[in-house]
């Protein structure tokens, strides 16, 4: 039931958000944005983030990023000059000036050593939104976004709080209409193809509530991690049950960490009688790629569609 | 047990995580220095009645390993490929070549596996648990824990392997025995002293470095996190039969070593001084015991991680229900321990299928009441 319902509200959106883009690109030739001079101008800034309303007083030069996404999202609208750190999850891009600033547990010394006038976070870890904020610094809680259009609103966020609104809106509506192309031109076949996504190779998945099984709802996949709802969104499948569903796509989160490939996965016991091990449809994807939520999912969505689309081609 | 095994799950690395703690399931130190009671000893071995019963709790849970799971295949059609298995009669099987595969490659190898790890750390946790004359003892007494977490630590965080990687099992084995060897090396060198006690503490000693050593890894590892995470919560997720392969030599040996001293266990409950009296060279007989021992249970842990409670209960258990002859617990152990830690698997992989349970969680929530039961029976009877 619930699954259908997710289904039916992923289908409603996609629709909403093609129309959305189809206004967006009509509409946004007519009126060029009046904030593209003032973006400058526009500061004091609030905004509405995890943490309340923030206020950045003035235009930030030096931005501490500790979320992965956010500094992809950064790097994307041209704020990439004003940031001074990024944490050591952020792995792209390679200019990024990369620190030993954990994530997981930021130190506020280290943080504050780089004179910040902005930090992004993504995860409030050891209560470090607190203890900067006691030091009047701006924090910028955005915890990572659990879908499209929450990807969206932080990359426009992300272009407010650091004075470029005008360089956010083009990120948004090249990554809307991209997405929108790759998933109008996917082929959908009758009986929808199977997909097992896999995050760490003791077969730890992802189910449509993620982000990512979002994605591979909007491609018209049928995610077998959904049965497994019961242990949460990113439910340890067994091994048997992954054989018995017998998926048509594997695509291999875990690639980097755990040097899973179709060989190793072909090697599995029991495997080998996959329909996705023995048509070769399995993608190694980029974990970073696969779970930063920013300008390059469109990779992602595209290498799915890509594999999607070969599978087609050789059925007929 | 179950909160700290939740908070550690291995998550997507970059997904939405709250702060992860490095410890695994809390089975690594223990408290030092508590002497057991000394029961009065009968050399007696194995009840009859006990051992027919543990041997069929054993096979029966290997059946039932063998015929639950996420997928459903039946009794007769799991005969009827046993049957097409046997060599000389070639029945001819009902099953189709995935469930044969889910069958044979994935659900058998998994059942054996637990009962070899099972049987081998409920018989290591009873010879350290004698050799010490310590109830809380349990096969992790002496570092194999820490030792086995930072070996495959190291070897997810610098040389990446996955499962699929021969190294990830080799770097666990030896760092159990490079650990436990440190701890003897450590307790020898402070001189005379011949205490028990000594041992144990210089386990808390080498444990607390290596836990410490492995988590600064971990740490500068993040990207791995959720690799060394899976690895230290333990399970039979991934088991196959190479890895059966790989440790069945080792739970043999070391079971029959510490099988051969079942009567030695007894002596030595008595006490050093009163063993040493009787005849018993002290020192060799329990380095020969704490050797089998760890070189079993780190055999154990290379394929099937970090697993609680298994090594402290079912010794115990025996213990209360039986006999506290260790010619009793001793072999008791190895049925009892084999056929827990499969029905514990059974549990892990079905109560929320098709997804599973960390089996620390399950040997915890379903063995800790168990236990106390037993406790308050036999508090009763006047243990």
């Amino acid at each position: 039931m619930a699954r259908h319902r997710a289904r039916r509200w992923f289908l409603r959106w996609c629709a909403l958000a093609l129309v959305a883009v189809t206004l967006g690109a009509c509409s946004g030739s007519a009126h060029k944005s009046p904030q593209n001079n003032s973006d400058a101008a526009a500061f004091p800034v609030k905004l509405a983030a995890a943490n309340g309303t923030v206020t950045i007083p003035r235009k930030p030069k030096r931005i501490v990023s500790l979320s992965a996404t956010a500094t992809e999202d950064l790097y994307a609208i041209g704020a990439g000059r004003q940031v001074v750190a990024v944490d050591s999850y952020s792995t792209y891009p390679p200019q990024a000036p990369h620190t030993q600033i954990s994530e997981l547990s930021p130190n506020v010394e280290a943080i504050v050593s780089y004179r910040p006038d902005l930090v992004v976070i993504a995860e409030d870890n050891d209560h470090i939104v607190a203890q900067l904020e006691k030091l009047g610094i701006p924090v910028l809680f955005e915890p990572a976004p659990g879908s499209l259009a929450g990807a969206y609103a932080l990359i426009r966020a992300l272009g407010q709080a650091t004075g470029h609104s005008a360089g956010a809106a083009p990120v948004i509506g090249e990554m809307r209409r991209r997405i929108a192309a790759i998933v109008h031109a996917v082929p959908r076949p009758q009986t929808p193809l199977r997909v097992y996504h896999e995050v760490e190779s003791s077969y730890y998945s992802v189910t449509s509530r993620t982000f990512i099984g979002q994605i591979y709802t909007m491609l018209g996949l049928r995610n077998i991690a959904d049965r497994a709802h019961a242990a949460g969104a990113y439910p340890q499948l067994s091994a048997e049950y992954i054989i018995a569903s017998d998926p048509n796509l594997i695509v291999l989160a875990d690639a980097a960490c755990c040097k899973q490939s179709a060989a190793t996965v072909a090697a599995r016991p029991g495997w080998r009688n996959i329909a996705a091990v023995k048509d070769g449809a399995i993608v190694p994807i980029e974990e970073a790629i696969a779970s930063h939520w920013g300008p390059r999912t469109v990779i992602f969505v595209e290498k799915v569609a890509q594999a999607v689309k070969k599978l087609e081609d050789r059925t007929g | 047990m179950s909160t700290s095994a939740r908070d550690g799950l291995p998550r997507p690395v970059g997904a939405p995580s709250e702060t992860v703690r490095p410890a695994p399931l809390g089975a690594r130190e223990r408290a030092p220095c508590e002497t057991m009671p000394h029961p009065t000893v009968r050399a007696r071995g194995v009840p009859p009645v006990w051992g027919i019963s543990m041997l069929i709790f054993a096979l029966l849970s290997l059946l039932v390993g063998l015929a639950i799971g996420p997928i459903g295949i039946g009794p007769g059609a799991i005969l009827s490929s046993a049957g097409s298995h046997l060599p000389l009669l070639h029945l001819p099987g009902r099953l189709g070549a995935v469930q044969e595969a889910i069958l044979w490659q994935v659900r058998a190898p998994r059942v054996v596996l637990a009962a070899l790890v099972g049987g081998m750390l409920a018989i290591a946790g009873s010879a350290y648990q004698g050799v010490f004359h310590n109830p809380l003892a349990d096969p992790y007494l002496l570092g194999v824990a820490a030792g086995a977490g930072l070996g495959a630590t190291l070897a997810i965080a610098y040389a990446g392997v996955g499962d699929a990687g021969e190294l990830l099992p080799l770097a666990a084995f030896a760092g159990a025995i490079a650990a436990v060897a440190a701890t003897y090396v450590l307790a020898r060198s402070a001189a005379d002293v011949r205490s028990t006690a000594l041992l144990i503490l210089a386990g808390v000693a080498v444990a607390a470095f290596l836990t410490a050593a492995q988590t600064f890894v971990q740490q500068q590892h993040t990207q791995m996190l959720s690799a060394i995470y899976s690895w230290l919560l333990g399970g039979f997720d991934s088991a196959s039969w190479q890895e059966v392969v790989l440790i069945a030599p080792y739970v043999a040996l070391s079971s029959a070593v510490i099988l051969a001293h079942r009567r030695v266990l007894d002596v030595l409950s008595l006490g050093d001084e009163q063993a040493g009296a009787l005849g018993l060279d002290v020192r060799r007989v329990r380095l020969a015991i704490v050797a089998a021992a760890t070189a079993g249970t780190a055999a154990a842990v290379a394929v099937s991680g970090l697993i609680g409670f298994v090594g402290i209960i079912v010794p115990h258990t025996i213990r209360l229900l039986v006999s506290s002859s260790y010619r009793a617990i001793v072999p008791l152990c190895l049925l009892a321990g084999a056929g827990f830690l499969v029905m514990a698997d059974v549990i892990a992989r079905c109560v929320l299928s098709p997804a599973e349970v960390p089996i620390g969680v399950v040997t915890a929530v379903f063995g800790a009441p168990f236990f106390a039961v037993v406790l308050r029976r036999a508090r009763r009877s006047g243990w």
